[in-house]
């Protein structure tokens, strides 16, 4: 078990070089960021020394190794923009990332996984075939257009809840949260659900087809014809064995949810670390991209962690000795 | 009384061409302690039978017409409930394919305790000592410690008697062994038979044991019913359908088992195949395949009846 965990963590060593090294090549060869902090009036000797003091005279791959090597110590350099240390500014955002990506992810799977048994079992109910049509807008309308249509809904005609912003928020010396106000709840709603809509949509789906599969095999069958409890049968036979695929699903889409968060934020104006690489793309901050990008590809190397554990936990066949 | 009552059996699938008639006026009954073999080709309406006695036909599928008693009380109407309650505690049931009739998830032991402690009122502990002794009883070595083994670290004999234990574990009264053996390997098939006829025969069991395999039928069966397009066409004796068939199909059916010390060219087979359901012919379902058929064959629909040493639906008898 630890050595199946060290060698995961092992094995997740070059993903992450490598992530880092396009990351850094992608961001180095488009845009000037000098160009971009100078303005439109400085002199060649300006120009140089800025160049200089950057480190972008260097050899790229110098360059690279140098980033790598200080972004193990948790330093990602100084933003071209803002003058200040990335890893203080993502420290500053991630609050607000996360907190939205869990309050999605956790809005994703409470609604997302009881709707896929529930239509999975009564597949021919009508109301299964209304969540299954509403289910059709949430894989097929773009993030972006439901954000602005709960928007014009619920903040613009029924001026129930805010459009933009993560209203009251209680600050800790390293976190912020929005959880423990009102106002802050009340922020969170419209942006979680146009986060987590998609992924809603998408796991009750496929929870749905994996029941109606599962449904069909002999071993429920068999189980009904032993005279278990429907109960028992549905969510103790059933359900446990459509969980494989969907965590696998499921993690990628949580992953996703954190990494591709930067829409719904730029939508609500919401202060995470999406809207800062948003912001940071429109001047070249390489910085902070490849520091955001590193850290996006450590994450999902951290949930493919997560889920391999849980298949380990959730099926014994995959409990290979070693 | 007899532990189970077929009477006039009919189940049919709406479509949507009209309705298909799958199981046609199936009566037979199975009395205390007695196996009774059923046989037929493929699509006969064997495993319809027995899903439709234990309730669990496939929708569309349905029960429209005849009746079903379980010592001597009707049972195909009961709501799922109280049906639910009468599987596994008064009808067993053992599928065909071991390797997937068992959940993967879970280990074999937990499948037992579950299944024991649905139908009767046994402790943690209690149900864990019987799915013990249930395992050791049929014959799973090392009982003790295989009881935390998942489904996946058996063999599929094994197997199969882990699904042998746990159709048998909340003592039915009845065993319904839809294909038992046919997905395991011949050396084991024989195993697993005499094992299934040692449970049944020590707790007086009854079986309805469905097969297309002659010689498992031969070897453990009482009686035999064969059926031929949803409908029992003959039913006796298992020496005297074997020896003595008086139905041109069971005639024919018994023919076509090859013997192995005589030497032929050719297997022998029923000619033609078993029409489909939407293509029934009028009169006597075998008519077309039939090498002794005349005219009331093709007009009227022969009923069971007394032939020779056995009963059968034929008017060469009548």
């Amino acid at each position: 078990m630890f050595a199946f965990i060290v060698s995961r963590v092992l094995q997740a060593v070059p993903v992450v070089l490598v992530v880092g090294l396009i990351a850094y090549a992608m961001f180095a060869f488009v845009g000037d960021p000098v160009t971009i902090m100078l303005g439109t009036d400085y002199t060649e000797a300006q120009r140089v020394a800025l160049v200089k003091q950057l480190g972008l005279d260097q050899p790229f791959f110098v360059q690279y190794a140098k980033f790598m090597w200080a972004a193990l110590h948790g330093e990602f350099g100084i933003s071209y923009r803002l003058a200040r240390p990335v890893t203080d500014l993502l420290a500053e955002r991630m609050p607000a990332t996360l907190e939205l990506a869990l309050t999605a992810s956790v809005f994703a799977l409470l609604i997302g996984v009881p709707m896929g048994v529930y239509t999975g079992i009564y597949r021919t109910a009508f109301s299964s075939r209304v969540f299954m049509i509403f289910s059709l807008i949430g894989v097929s309308l773009p993030t972006f257009l439901i954000g602005i249509l709960l928007i014009l809904v619920f903040s613009v005609w029924l001026q129930v809840l805010p459009s933009f912003g993560r209203g009251d928020v209680v600050r800790f010396p390293h976190w912020s949260t929005g959880f423990l106000t009102t106002g802050g709840l009340k922020a969170l709603i419209l942006p979680a659900v146009t986060l987590g809509l998609f992924q809603m949509t998408l796991i009750m789906r496929l929870v749905r087809a994996e029941m109606l599969e599962v449904l069909r095999s002999d071993y429920i069958k068999f189980a009904r014809a032993r005279g278990l409890g429907t109960r028992a049968i549905n969510f103790g036979h059933a359900l446990r064995n459509t969980l494989v695929p969907v965590i696998t699903i499921a993690g990628l889409q949580i992953g996703g949810i954190i990494a591709f968060s930067i829409v719904t934020e730029t939508v609500f104006q919401w202060p995470g670390m999406g809207l800062l690489f948003v912001q940071s793309v429109q001047v070249a901050d390489v910085p902070v991209m490849a520091a955001y990008l590193v850290m996006i590809s450590v994450l999902f190397v951290l949930i493919n962690l997560v889920v391999d554990l849980l298949y380990y936990a959730v099926d014994p066949r995959l409990r290979v000795v070693r | 009384m007899n532990v189970l009552d077929v009477e006039n059996l009919t189940v049919e699938f709406p479509t949507r061409r009209g309705v298909l008639r799958a199981l046609d006026h199936v009566s037979f009954s199975i009395a205390p302690g007695e196996v009774l073999g059923v046989v037929g080709e493929s699509g006969a309406g064997k495993s319809l039978t027995g899903a439709a006695i234990i309730g669990l036909l496939e929708p569309p599928g349905r029960i429209g017409g005849g009746q079903v008693l379980l010592q001597g009380h009707r049972i195909d109407d009961l709501p799922y409930e109280k049906m639910r309650r009468i599987r596994g505690k008064q009808i067993g049931a053992i599928f065909q394919d071991p390797l997937t009739t068992l959940n993967p998830l879970y280990s074999v032991g937990r499948q037992l305790i579950e299944t024991m402690q649905t139908h009767l009122p046994l402790s943690n502990a209690d149900a864990r000592l019987r799915a013990v002794r249930w395992l050791e009883d049929v014959g799973i070595p090392a009982a003790k410690q295989r009881i935390d083994a998942y489904p996946h670290e058996f063999s599929g004999g094994m197997r199969q008697r882990v699904v042998i234990a746990l159709a048998l574990c909340a003592e039915p009264r009845l065993v319904i062994a839809d294909e038992p053996t046919t997905a395991l390997d011949v050396s084991i098939q024989a195993q697993v038979i005499a094992l299934l006829r040692r449970l049944t025969q020590e707790r007086g069991l009854s079986v309805m044991l469905i097969t297309h395999d002659m010689g498992v039928i031969a070897e453990a069966a009482d009686r035999i019913a064969v059926m031929y397009a949803g409908r029992v066409v003959e039913i006796g004796g298992v020496a005297e359908v074997v020896r003595h068939p008086s139905h041109p199909y069971t005639v024919g059916l018994m023919g076509s088992i090859p013997v192995l010390d005589a030497r032929v060219e050719r297997l022998r087979q029923i000619e033609g195949a078993m029409p489909r359901l939407n293509a029934m012919p009028p009169g006597c379902p075998f008519n077309p395949r039939c090498p002794r058929t005349f005219d009331r064959c093709r007009d009227e629909r022969p009923e069971l009846m007394p032939a020779r040493q056995t009963a059968a639906a034929c008017w060469l008898y009548a």
